[in-house]
């Protein structure tokens, strides 16, 4: 418990790194530093994403499953990486 | 009118048939009239003069010829009526064949007679009957005859006819039904992927194989039953967040890694374009400055790769104030997350060397300064050593300068091997849950100590390195600045003494490829390169400031770094 929230402060202390979201199975933001708002609409949205991506690994292989997924945009870039129960998302700005 | 006589030939003139064909009995029946008639004409016309010729009106009028001319007509017993072309299937022949005889017989007129003759069985019986009902019913007849009348009468009585009709009680009817409650319903809906399947399969098996785990330890699952209660319990409790501690340690990497882009390229692709022009100075690239907040104050002491995972290193931490007995760390840093170390173990004193198994790259042998050596498994998770030796366990009186793994011995257990400042180099070996500790070689007494306290006073060994090819070779280097090549077998003297130099020798390494040559360093600025088997150095550098440690490059048999106190490093080649 304790080991995680550390790593949470130490992201959250990381160069360019604007918000983490853990986000759990049915798709509801459990721990955000964002608001409210902004937090809602990148679970919702970054859970349907997942849920593809993890079906498209798996359909080619049943044996092979997703470990992480990166977007990178011009502003930004989103990292997401999702575990069996939950799924944990990283917004960082990766230029200086 | 004379008639001709002729058999068969009617004259058309009287004749008042038609020239149609006409039955034959008739014809036959007109030849006799014709015949009477012409007798009786004949008679008449005796008697009678000039009978005119009676016409039916609608008589074909024919001319004379016509009327003279003769028609024969044959009388047959042939049955016009009858098929003339009967065809019948011959199956001998497989062909159709006609029929030349057919029945020529034609019924008139057939009736079939109800009389029996009188002396027949029939007749008989008939007889007898009769005879009885006579006898027996004498009385009876009159009464059936009257019956029958009045039935007779009854029933063709039309004027008295009464018809009568009665009906049942109709029971009213009345509609029943029932219904039964429909089934409670739900929607149901899943997808069938792949890798749906494959997950239950997967799933199923573990099941199965607890199951069966369960069926063999029985007896001392009791106990484990209460632990596992307890895990269970702690479990869900706390399932919400310690299960992302894998995903977070994957999102700090790659946080790192973008923060650290540039580093990260650097390490793999650096080519200075200025190394063509510096000559003899080329230049050191600084990648990573890695730093952890609570090891501050503490110096490092020691550092080692993990030779199973290339970017994952120990860093020892202590301090050399020897005068000091402080904490001291031992942390694991990968060059994935410079930011922040993978493992951290606290130590009770400083530490003072690291060694890392070669095969088994979570066995990690450290050595302290106040003289224990412990070891630690990276694998398990408690901050604790795996093996810690005690004063009882004969850990060193002095600091441990370092520490070596060795090979598995014949117990296939592992044992290292470690040098320290009291003087004695021992093997320890890992025997269950103990270290086992070993002497093997104490090092000799430097000259200028007086005979008398050699037991006591011991020189202090600041290095060990083992021969890559024959491992029970090794080199001891000595405060004194005395270097001993020792065997692991031979426990009571050196193989050989070398004096290298005039102060401690602070570390000597054998060369990784050529098996007679070794290299030391020592705090008189000096760094010698040796063969073993001459007493006197090949080569020697001098420096300008004492020297605190050398290496040889790994990929070069003639290259080796140096470096020395006022913080400079030196490649030579």
């Amino acid at each position: 418990m304790a080991e995680v929230d550390e790593t949470m402060k130490r992201l959250q202390n990381q160069k360019g790194v604007q918000g983490i979201i853990i986000v759990n199975a049915e798709g509801i933001p459990i721990k955000s530093t964002l608001d409210n708002a902004s937090t809602v609409q990148y679970a919702g949205n970054i859970h349907q994403l997942l849920m593809k991506a993890r079906g498209i690994v798996r359909d080619i292989d049943p044996q092979n499953d997703l470990t992480f997924l990166r977007i990178r945009s011009k502003k930004n870039e989103v990292m997401i990486a999702p575990d069996k129960d939950y799924f944990l998302i990283v917004i960082q700005n990766p230029t200086e | 009118m004379s008639v001709p006589h002729k058999v068969g030939t009617v004259k058309s003139k009287q004749a008042t048939n038609v020239k149609a064909p006409v039955a034959k009995v008739v014809k036959a029946a007109g030849k006799k009239k014709d015949e009477e008639e012409a007798t009786d004409t004949a008679e008449g016309e005796e008697w009678m003069p000039g009978k005119t010729l009676v016409k039916p009106p609608d008589q074909l009028d024919l001319t004379e010829e016509e009327l003279n001319e003769e028609i024969t007509r044959v009388l047959t017993a042939n049955n016009p009526n009858a098929p003339q072309n009967v065809v019948r299937y011959g199956f001998k022949e497989g062909c159709y064949k006609p029929i030349i005889f057919v029945d020529q017989m034609a019924i008139h007129f057939e009736l079939e007679g109800n009389l029996v003759h009188k002396e027949s069985d029939e007749g008989r019986r008939l007889m007898a009957k009769q005879a009885e009902r006579e006898e027996g019913t004498g009385a009876e007849k009159l009464d059936n005859v009257a019956k029958a009348g009045e039935k007779e009468r009854k029933l063709t009585n039309q004027f008295n006819f009464n018809e009568r009709a009665s009906q049942t009680l109709n029971n009213p009817p009345r509609d029943i039904s029932c219904q039964t409650e429909p089934p409670p319903r739900a929607n149901f809906s899943a997808t069938a992927n792949q890798w749906e399947i494959y997950d239950f399969y997967v799933e199923e098996l573990k099941r199965r194989e607890k199951s069966k785990e369960k069926q063999e330890g029985q007896v001392l699952n009791k106990e484990e039953d209460k632990s596992k209660k307890k895990i269970i319990q702690a479990e869900t409790q706390s399932d919400d967040i310690t299960q992302l501690a894998h995903a977070a340690k994957i999102i700090e990497r790659m946080v790192n890694q973008n923060i650290f882009d540039e580093v990260a390229q650097d390490f793999m692709y650096f080519e200075d374009a200025a190394d063509e022009f510096r000559g003899e100075k080329g230049t050191l690239l600084p990648l990573w400055k890695l730093q952890y907040d609570k090891a501050k104050g503490l110096s490092v002491t020691a550092l080692c790769w993990n030779p199973k995972y290339n970017d994952l290193f120990a860093v020892g931490l202590g301090s050399y104030e020897f005068t000091q007995e402080e904490r001291g760390m031992l942390l694991f840093y990968t060059l994935k997350n410079s930011s922040y170390p993978e493992f951290i173990f606290n130590t009770t004193s400083g530490v003072m060397c690291v060694d890392i198994h070669e095969q088994l790259s979570y066995l990690v042998a450290v050595g302290l300064h106040d003289g224990c050596v412990a070891v630690y498994n990276l694998k398990k998770k408690s901050d604790q050593p795996v093996y810690n030796s005690t004063a009882s366990s004969g850990k060193h009186r002095g600091a441990v300068m370092q520490v070596k793994w060795q090979k598995d011995d014949l117990d296939s257990n592992h044992n290292f091997i470690s040098v320290s400042a009291d003087g004695r180099v021992v093997s320890w070996t890992l025997v269950k849950h103990e270290l086992v500790f070993t002497d093997i070689i104490k090092l000799p007494a430097t000259d200028k100590v007086p005979d008398d306290l050699k037991d006591v006073i011991a020189t202090a060994g600041t290095s060990l390195d083992f021969h890559k090819q024959k491992d029970y070779h090794f080199l001891v280097a000595t405060e004194a600045g005395k270097i001993h090549k020792g065997s692991k077998y031979y426990s009571s003297k050196f193989l050989e003494t070398y004096d290298a130099h005039f102060m401690t020798v602070s570390r000597v390494r054998w060369n990784p490829f050529h098996p007679n040559v070794f290299i030391s360093c020592g705090w008189d600025w000096m760094v010698k390169i040796w063969d073993q088997t001459i007493k006197s150095p090949i080569f020697t550098f001098e420096l300008k400031t004492s020297v605190t440690d050398v290496a040889w490059a790994p990929y070069s048999s003639t290259i080796f770094a140096a470096i020395t106190n006022d913080g400079k490093s030196r490649d030579h080649a």
